[in-house]
């Protein structure tokens, strides 16, 4: 793979299916697994994107995610038509979740997500739009081998 | 220790991954909310839950967990055990409590890794 080679890789996230969620990040994972990256990126990346992709089913009625993989870094863009994120600042507060009860019983919304995705990732970007929805940019480093 | 040792401590079922059960653990995490083992787990090779959902299967895979214990005789589905298998993943059926099934492996010297 040379310096200007990127492959990219989209997944439609199908909403309200609680069931299939993480498949695209299982898909990832896989792939980058398979190009030889270097396991901490791809365990960054996994998680990252496994925590989006949740969030994306859980607020947003799904959306679309795309991946863009260069030999130096990973990119994370995770788009939805949800409502949009009012307190951008609150919402990355650990602990501070406004999923339902029913979403806690099974085993998210901790208030964990955000701030899990941006401890994952190397640079994140919310932008978001109250009724139209919210882009979520990550970056993943990639280190050279030593 | 192995998983086989995690299975034979607990005197648990295996569900899946029999042909695994020689792989080495290291340390281990028991919770069941997702959210909270993807936010604090490094590294561990043996997650313990009470939780029994598809997302439990796939929280293991992100987080190259080797060996999945299902506490409290919980027990996945067909779908679950068979997504499990795919990806190699040993699962461990149990029918004690959380806070017993933790205690017995840290007696054993299985501990919960770096903080």
């Amino acid at each position: 793979m040379s310096e200007s080679d990127v492959i990219t890789l989209t997944y439609a996230i199908s909403p309200d299916d609680f069931t299939r969620a993480g498949e695209a990040s299982s898909d990832v994972k896989g792939k980058l697994k398979q190009m030889g990256v270097c396991p901490e990126a791809v365990r960054k990346v996994a998680i990252a994107m496994y925590e989006g992709e949740i969030n994306m089913v859980i607020h947003a009625r799904g959306g679309e995610i795309t991946v863009n993989i260069t030999p130096k870094q990973i990119e994370m863009i995770l788009a939805d038509a949800g409502p949009g994120i009012p307190d951008v600042e609150l919402a990355m507060k650990a602990g501070f979740s406004t999923a339902p009860d029913e979403i806690r019983s099974l085993g998210f919304g901790a208030g964990m997500g955000l701030p899990n995705m941006q401890k994952y990732s190397d640079e994140m970007k919310i932008d978001t739009v109250i009724g139209k929805g919210t882009t979520i940019f990550m970056k993943v480093n990639i280190l050279p081998a030593s | 220790m192995t998983a086989r040792d995690v299975r034979d401590i607990l005197g648990a079922r295996v569900l899946a991954g029999e042909d695994h059960l020689e792989k080495e653990v290291t340390s281990a995490c028991g919770a069941d909310m997702m959210s909270d083992v993807l936010a604090f787990s490094k590294d561990h090779s043996v997650l313990l839950t009470g939780l029994c959902n598809p997302q439990v299967i796939r929280t293991a895979e992100m987080l190259d967990i080797v060996c999945l214990v299902f506490v409290r005789g919980k027990r996945p589905d067909e779908a679950m055990l068979s997504m499990a298998e795919e990806r190699g993943l040993i699962v461990l059926a149990t029918g004690h409590r959380m806070f017993s099934a933790c205690g017995m492996l840290f007696a054993a010297g299985l501990h919960g890794g770096a903080v």
